[in-house]
């Protein structure tokens, strides 16, 4: 009997020494030396993982970073200072970051837009866009569901009479909003813009001007305004080239719909 | 039992289908309703399961036969085998981060959870109790896995248009996941009635 217990408890620990020992050999046989400024910049990055790097997440964007060389300035939501610490970890210069932030390319909502017909869906903007277009008359707008909202690992986007706006304090630009918007109203600007374009309309003047109060209607004053050409109509709709505008605010003036805005 | 085309085919459809892993047999669960949030993540932990299980089998099997048989210390089958399966992954885990790199990163997090998977043991035991062969059990441990990456692929599938659903609130998360998987092993259930 006890022979028994012994034998069995023998050849157990027999063969877990015998593992052991092959795997304590297989880690210095196979050893691999990890980068120490990954384990640093993952420290470092916000570990919010949302993507905003066009990485899948912190931990593969500190790869990128130590192994293929990639900028440091490609996280959204990193501060100059914490750019800084991962350019000491690094090695490399410290780049200089422009902020951007999300911004919502229309200013319908309830009280403006006029609306197709009347939906009891689910409150879901993917869903709600999936039936005729949307219930808003104009194809182009938000439809004030918050999908864009409920995706923001920050939390800067709220719904104000049935458009959204996001708060550009808290917003980091990290695109999530921009990829889930079934309307694709939301561009990504650089976050010092101070004028910028609300209306994504591309339809005619003419019919835009029946589906919404505040639509663009290519008209192209504003074209006609600007004084260094950093507006153009393309396709009906307005926009603005940030690299060329000099916020002098003269569209904003002319725009007849008034839907080029001026942060205050 | 004779390893021919026809024999091999049925143990196939056995496995994969009439004894399914997750909806018939209940085992690994965890995974299953775990990992099963997205496709991609589901076939990536199915890929994981396929790839350990059939070399758990393979060395599982020489290890009863090669030395629990033969020192008359068959019902140590259950401890012996988590220690050999629990060593398995470890090695498996550090040989591939040095040799294949890449197939380490995209079975990435899910290796090391497999560790401890029931269905990877369970599996190690049926080989045994169903007195099967060195190729059989390799073989079935691979189509069980298989059987696995269908179950969790088609459960994944399942859930992420669930997500576009108005749930009553009750239900919402886990409540309908479980109610699903539930469905699904109904219908897997009209496979039992399959003989060869």
């Amino acid at each position: 009997m006890i022979v028994e217990i012994l034998t069995a408890a023998a050849c157990l620990a027999a063969i877990g020494l015998l593992l052991g020992a092959a795997l304590g050999f297989a880690s210095k046989v196979f050893f691999v030396k990890e980068d120490e400024r990954r384990a640093q910049i993952i420290e470092l990055l916000p570990g919010a993982n949302c993507g905003g790097c066009g990485f899948a997440g912190c931990a593969n964007y500190a790869d990128a970073i130590v192994n293929s060389g990639e900028p440091i300035n490609r996280c959204p939501s990193c501060s100059s200072e914490v750019l800084e610490k991962i350019s000491a970890v690094t090695g490399g210069k410290t780049a200089q970051v422009e902020r951007k932030v999300a911004h919502i390319r229309c200013s319908g909502g309830n009280s403006i837009a006029n609306k197709k017909y009347e939906y009891y869906g689910m409150t879901d903007c993917a869903a709600a866009a999936r039936l005729l277009d949307g219930f808003m008359d104009c194809r182009y707008g938000c439809l004030g569901f918050g999908t864009c909202a409920s995706v923001c690992p920050y939390g800067a986007i709220s719904i104000n009479d049935g458009v959204a706006s996001v708060d550009k304090k808290t917003c980091v630009g990290c695109g999530l909003c921009v990829d889930a918007c079934p309307k694709h109203v939301i561009d990504i600007i650089p976050a010092n813009a101070k004028i910028y374009v609300q209306c994504s309309n591309h339809d005619k003047g003419a019919v835009t001007r029946q589906k919404c109060a505040s639509g663009c209607l290519g008209c192209k004053i504003c074209e006609k305004t600007c004084g260094v050409g950093a507006i153009k109509v393309t396709d009906n709709v307005a926009s603005i080239d940030f690299a060329l505008c000099t916020e002098c605010g003269k569209c904003e003036e002319k725009c007849p719909k008034k839907i080029i805005k001026i942060t205050q | 039992m004779e390893i021919s085309l026809a024999s091999v085919f049925v143990l196939a459809i056995n496995a994969v289908l009439v004894e399914n892993l997750c909806l018939v047999k209940f085992l690994g669960i965890c995974p299953f309703l775990g990992v099963s949030k997205k496709t991609d993540t589901a076939i990536g932990m199915g890929l994981a399961v396929t790839f350990i299980m059939t070399l758990s089998s393979f060395i599982t099997w020489l290890v009863y036969h090669l030395i629990l048989v033969p020192a008359k210390l068959e019902y140590l089958r259950t401890i012996a085998f988590i220690l050999v399966i629990a060593a398995l992954v470890q090695f498996v885990e550090t040989a591939l981060k040095k040799l294949v790199p890449s197939l380490y990163s995209a079975l990435g997090i899910y290796l090391p959870l497999i560790t401890t998977n029931c269905a990877v043991l369970g599996i190690a035991i049926t080989n045994i109790t169903e007195n099967y062969g060195l190729v059989f059990s390799i073989l079935n441990g691979m189509f069980c896995a298989l059987g696995f990456t269908l179950a969790i692929w088609i459960f994944a599938c399942v859930r992420e248009r669930i997500e576009h659903c108005d749930i009553p609130k009750p239900f919402q998360g886990f409540p309908i996941a479980l109610i699903t998987a539930a469905l699904l092993s109904f219908a897997f259930m009209g496979f039992s009635g399959m003989e060869f």
